[in-house]
């Protein structure tokens, strides 16, 4: 195959799989539609009926839990398959490029690789934090994510410039998406986290709030964990991006290991953030809802990097992957 | 008031003021706090461009907003990471993490040795606690269990005592101390170090010294001796375009040739450098960061003497290789006696023009295909000699005239390659006699990196021992009741995202082998771990 039709296959790749992926969002809406349309008798049966009612109670639930159960299975094999498809565009964008290289030179490209290993990071843990409350949230997630990626920053395949020409981008890079994927994920168990804080303190007390969505979430404390686990997970891989593999290969890039250049100056912000976010997880006063605010700053200020830096600051950051702004040089001495 | 029952509150004599203040400092809370200042104060330095960083972007900031600019310098937001209040942030930070450190020092190291603590009286009050049936083999059994699982063990008559976990604190405490150490190996780099930024035309030689460099920043403690003295000479350039596609004009690789001395009297050695490739001399490195194009200009008398020759290095303003750059003549001649030249323009490596109102000339492409000038030339009073510094890259044109035609409109002097025009007023001629390419390097010094490096990895070490060693305790206690044994497990896990019930799941099912009961509902969204 020649580089062109690699490009060729690797934009159809993306649309197939934001197919695939639309097809499991529509199942885990499903899903959760099911889970909620039979429980709330059933919370009214158990209530109104007490004891004896209860047996009456069981068999919609049962037949509930088990369309639940399918639709889930279902959302959960088209993301296996959509993870694949995705997977398939990102080795084809690699190898659409001359020289050949790793598929991560533009914003198109950290962006299709970021949202797959939020996939992918959801997936391996599926079955250990036992996620299929997450499902509908990471589906739709990286759904839209792809969509605004196609639609907006769509770039098409070109060489990487010098700078970026560098084992230790590879690394810098990778370890910098697998933690943001792992922020990601941890941010919207963080999210829920509030949500469902908020849902039970506006319900506490009040014995027919049972059903839906919010009510199948874990429980308070669990969502805690599994997002400190994940924020845990990301956080020593984003200290190694940003602060280990990035300055060392700014040094051979740009002749300085730290500079201060926007870009740095953000991915400090963040680091600082998460740190005050696992530091706020020990502090009495600070545990559950302010270290889940905290985590999801820290989120906002890492999206923001990725994000706003390259559009707001453009030129003025070393790290914009535009053409190099050729910089003046005065004498001063 | 009443009068009973009322006390003064103690004023805070001096040294209980002071031990209340260390107290609050070292707090978790003040470190919160503290962090979240620093974050915050990182802030302006993204949105005000910083002198430290990009010194022309920061006095061009400067020149358009003329009525922040004041306000802002007093705020030192042009230079935001040694601001005062910046350096106070960081500086309360260390203090807080050095008194909170310290003293858990001094207590891990008494720890380190301790033996796995006694039971607590009433089991049931912990975490995690399970009951069940076992008989007089169980303790051993649950010793030799946690035994495999790396726990710290005392087995007593009737209760096993189990502790695992202690690297935890202790990467804990590296990770703080090494924070520090990171800080010292910045401070180092940016006290004793220098950076310099230099352009040379290819063929043309470079030797360490102060007055080589173009731009030049050093730390305090800096002094001009401690540049090494070596030189080098750019032998070639070497840069390909790509030439077709859509990625036509980019610059595909770019690389000089460098012979090198590493003092004056030492051999000679030879070395390609490229970007991500420098060439480290004696403890300082050389690093290409771009490149563009030196046009040959040569300045004639009337007489046909030569009043100025030398390749100009212009500055690249956008992709395709237009350059600003500027002629500075200063021992020119006119009929009416001495005077100074100075061209100011552009030069376009693939010259094009488009007609029309809105055209004009452009460079098609940025490989020197059909290299040319455009340039305005001035005479008068170029200020060289009034004291004040000027950039090599512009012109001050106070005291200059523009060099006008006969119809009175400025004269444009546009010149391809190896043409030549005369000036009016018998200025003599300028000639466009070639071009070659010149490589922008910086020349630094960071004393440090190795310290910096090394502080980061000890930190990632101490923070994945913290974050994922779990520190955890583990009884199990049997009673004697009537003629059963009753087992209890409890356990306990000190860790912040920590969750037991898988372990002591475990441990109940080697106890209990044949009524295994299956994980507690709870622990299926948590983990085993
Ligand atoms: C540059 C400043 C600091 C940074 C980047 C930082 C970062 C961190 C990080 C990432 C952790 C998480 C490790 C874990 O959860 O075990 C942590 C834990 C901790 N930090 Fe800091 N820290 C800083 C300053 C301080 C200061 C000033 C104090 C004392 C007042 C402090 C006290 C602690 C303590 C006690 C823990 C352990 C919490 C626990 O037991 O889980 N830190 N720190």
């Amino acid at each position: 195959m020649t580089h062109d039709q690699f490009e060729v296959l690797s934009n159809q790749a993306v649309a197939a799989c934001a197919v695939v992926y639309f097809l499991a969002v529509l199942a885990h809406l499903a899903q959760w539609a099911a889970g909620r349309k039979v429980s709330e008798p059933v919370a009214e049966q158990v209530t109104v009926g007490g004891g004896e009612s209860a047996p009456v109670a069981v068999e919609p639930v049962a037949e509930d839990d088990a369309r639940m159960e399918m639709f889930g299975r279902i959302g959960v094999a088209l993301t296996v398959v959509a993870a694949f498809i995705q997977f398939i565009a990102l080795v084809s964008r690699g190898l659409a490029a001359d020289p050949v290289r790793v598929p991560w030179g533009n914003m198109y490209e950290f962006t299709l690789m970021g949202t797959w290993v939020v996939v992918v990071g959801y997936l391996a843990l599926y079955r250990r934090f036992g996620l299929s409350w997450l499902s509908p949230v990471v589906t739709s997630f990286v759904l839209v994510t792809l969509m605004i990626d196609v639609m907006l920053l769509y770039t098409p395949v070109v060489p990487l410039r010098d700078a970026l020409q560098s084992p230790w981008l590879v690394i810098h890079v990778v370890a910098a998406i697998i933690a943001t994927g792992a922020f990601t994920l941890g941010g919207m168990c963080s999210a829920l986290f509030l949500v469902k804080q908020r849902w039970e303190e506006k319900h506490a007390g009040d014995a027919t709030r049972s059903g839906g969505y919010l009510a199948r979430l874990p429980k308070l404390e669990v969502l805690d964990r599994i997002a400190y686990r994940t924020h845990a997970f990301g956080f020593p891989i984003w200290t190694f991006a940003a602060l280990i593999a990035g300055p060392i290969w700014a040094h051979y890039a740009w002749g300085r290991y730290w500079g201060w250049d926007p870009k740095e100056i953000w991915a400090f912000i963040t680091w600082v953030v998460y740190a005050a976010y696992l530091h706020a997880r020990a502090t009495a006063g600070w545990k559950g809802r302010s270290a889940a605010i905290v985590a999801l700053v820290g989120l906002a200020t890492l999206w923001f990097n990725f994000v706003g830096i390259n559009f707001f600051f453009g030129s003025g950051s070393q790290h914009s992957y535009a053409e190099p702004q050729p910089t003046a040089v005065v004498r001063t001495l | 008031m009443p009068a009973t029952g009322y006390e003064p509150a103690p004023a805070l004599r001096p040294r209980e003021f002071a031990r209340w203040t260390w107290r609050q400092l070292t707090s978790m809370r003040t470190a919160l706090i503290l962090l979240f200042l620093l974050a915050l104060a990182a802030i302006p330095g993204s949105v005000v461009p910083q002198e430290a960083v990009d010194s022309v972007r920061a006095s061009q900031w400067k020149e358009q907003h003329t009525q922040l600019t004041p306000i802002y310098e007093k705020l030192g937001l042009f230079s935001v990471y040694d601001s005062v209040w910046f350096s106070a942030i960081y500086i309360l930070l260390m203090i807080s993490l050095v008194g909170c450190i310290v003293p858990r020092l001094f207590v891990y190291g008494r720890g380190v040795r301790a033996q796995p603590p006694k039971a607590p009286k009433n089991l049931s009050r912990l975490p995690q606690h399970r009951e069940l049936d076992g008989d007089d083999a169980t303790l051993e059994t649950a010793a030799a269990w946690l035994k495999r699982k790396r726990y710290r063990l005392v087995v007593e008559d009737d209760v096993v005592r189990a502790e695992r976990g202690y690297l935890r604190e202790a990467g804990n405490l590296l990770f703080h101390l090494s924070v520090l150490i990171v800080l010292v190996g910045f401070a180092l780099g940016g006290l004793f170090g220098f950076k310099g930024g230099v352009i040379v035309v290819a063929k043309d030689s470079f030797a360490n010294t102060l007055s080589q460099y173009d731009d030049f920043r050093a730390g305090a403690f800096f002094s001009a001796e401690d540049l090494k003295p070596f030189d080098f000479t750019v032998d070639d350039f070497n840069v390909t375009f790509i030439r077709e596609g859509r990625e036509a004009g980019m610059a595909h690789k770019f690389n000089a040739d460098l012979t090198y001395q590493s003092s004056p009297t030492a051999a000679e050695q030879r070395k390609k450098i490229s970007v991500n490739h420098p060439l480290h001399i004696d403890g300082t490195d050389v690093f290409l960061l771009s490149h563009g194009y030196a046009p040959h200009i040569t300045v004639r008398n009337a007489d046909g003497r030569i009043a100025w020759s030398g390749a100009a290095p212009f500055l690249p303003e956008d992709s395709s290789f237009r350059s600003f750059g500027v002629v500075k003549v200063p021992d020119a001649e006119s009929k009416n006696g001495r005077t100074q030249i100075g061209l100011e323009g552009e030069f376009y490596p693939t010259y094009a023009f488009i007609k029309g109102k809105n055209g004009g000339p452009f460079s098609a492409f940025p490989d020197a295909r059909n290299p040319a000038i455009s340039m305005l030339a001035y005479t008068g009073d170029l200020g060289l000699d009034d004291g004040e510094p000027q950039s090599v890259y512009a012109l001050q044109k106070k005291h200059l005239e523009p060099i006008r035609k006969a119809d009175g409109k400025p004269l444009r002097i546009d010149l391809a390659m190896g043409r030549s025009t005369t000036l009016p007023g018998g200025l003599g001629t300028v000639t466009f006699d070639g071009v070659s390419r010149y490589v922008k390097l910086q020349v630094s010094h960071t004393p440090g990196q190795v310290t910096a490096l090394t502080g980061m990895v000890l930190a990632l070490i101490g923070l994945l021992c913290s974050l994922f060693i779990r520190p955890r305790r583990i009884w199990v206690r049997t009673r004697r009741e009537g003629g059963r044994t009753l087992v209890e497990v409890a356990g306990l896990d000190r860790s912040a995202g920590g969750d037991l019930s898988g372990e002591i799941d475990g441990l109940v099912a080697v106890l209990q082998p044949t009524t295994a009961r299956p994980p507690a509902a709870q622990s299926m969204a948590g983990e085993s771990s």
